[in-house]
């Protein structure tokens, strides 16, 4: 299961490190569908079946679809690549990866300093998830669903068309 | 042998996270920041379920439920803003929306 877990992991570093890479936003989407799968993979393997089952549906399957729609929408032609490709030079690059290579060290650091834990796949079943989702964390799910539901009002709030405002007499576009 | 290091997990999880962090700081077009941003939020996910199958736990997987429910939410809005932003300025470029003077 050991192997398993490393092949999924290395798929997952390389198509996350394509997502950021990529000019075309479209081949972006495809590489981090590739990335959630293997991360929910992994999931597997670590004995979270249900969370699994849910990412490929939630992560890869919805949000993966309301972002391919929207790139659908803003209809990006090739000038957009040529402009990503502007955008994207070295200098741009080296600060942050630096810095964020220092970090990532730290944390290998600190990680390898404590003693080794192993996880044992014996796993978690849904039936006790649900129960905790309901009993402990039913103040959480509440909020949860006010988020949902503020979230569903912004988008419908933000995503409208703005209507020109003409004033009666003023035939000139309002600021 | 049916066990994984925990480590190597958590490992994992900062990666991906890290990789986010530099999509964040790099790159100038919204939706990749956006895109960079799920990154995170997912590598965030595997940290918790990674600790939570350590300890044989279910709060693990409930934080990741929630943080996908915040995801689902996080990525409505910011795509309607993208679309706005995307109408208004003709452009997908974050610098473009500067009139805050940010």
């Amino acid at each position: 299961m050991a192997i398993v877990f490393y092949i999924a992991a290395i798929v997952a570093v390389i198509s996350t490190v394509m997502v950021i890479t990529r000019l075309n936003a479209v081949h972006a989407l495809l590489y981090m569908v590739v990335s959630l799968l293997s991360v929910a993979v992994i999931f597997f393997i670590l004995g979270a079946a249900f969370v699994a089952a849910l990412e490929v549906i939630v992560y890869a399957g919805a949000i993966m679809v309301l972002f391919v729609f929207v790139v659908m929408m803003l209809n990006l032609g090739p000038a957009s690549a040529e402009a990503e490709s502007r955008w994207l030079s070295a200098s741009g690059w080296i600060g942050p990866g630096i810095l964020s290579a220092v970090l990532i060290v730290e944390l290998v650091y600190i990680l390898f300093t404590n003693a080794r834990q192993d996880i044992t796949a014996q796993g978690v079943d849904p039936r006790q998830v649900g129960i905790a989702l309901y009993g402990p964390y039913i103040l959480g799910v509440e909020l949860a669903a006010m988020l949902l539901m503020a979230g569903i009002v912004g988008a419908y709030h933000l995503g409208r068309y703005r209507n020109v405002m003409l004033h009666r007499y003023l035939h000139k576009e309002l600021p | 042998m049916n066990t994984v290091p925990m480590e190597s997990g958590l490992i994992l999880a900062g990666i991906l996270f890290i990789l986010g962090f530099i999509g964040v700081l790099v790159r100038r077009n919204m939706v990749f920041i956006l895109l960079s941003l799920e990154v995170m939020l997912n590598a965030s996910g595997l940290a918790f379920i990674a600790a939570g199958s350590r300890w044989v736990q279910p709060d693990g997987q409930v934080m990741f439920i929630f943080i996908l429910a915040m995801a689902a939410a996080e990525v409505s809005v910011g795509l309607a803003l993208i679309l706005q932003i995307f109408r208004d300025f003709k452009t997908l470029d974050a610098d473009a929306a500067d009139n805050m003077r940010g």
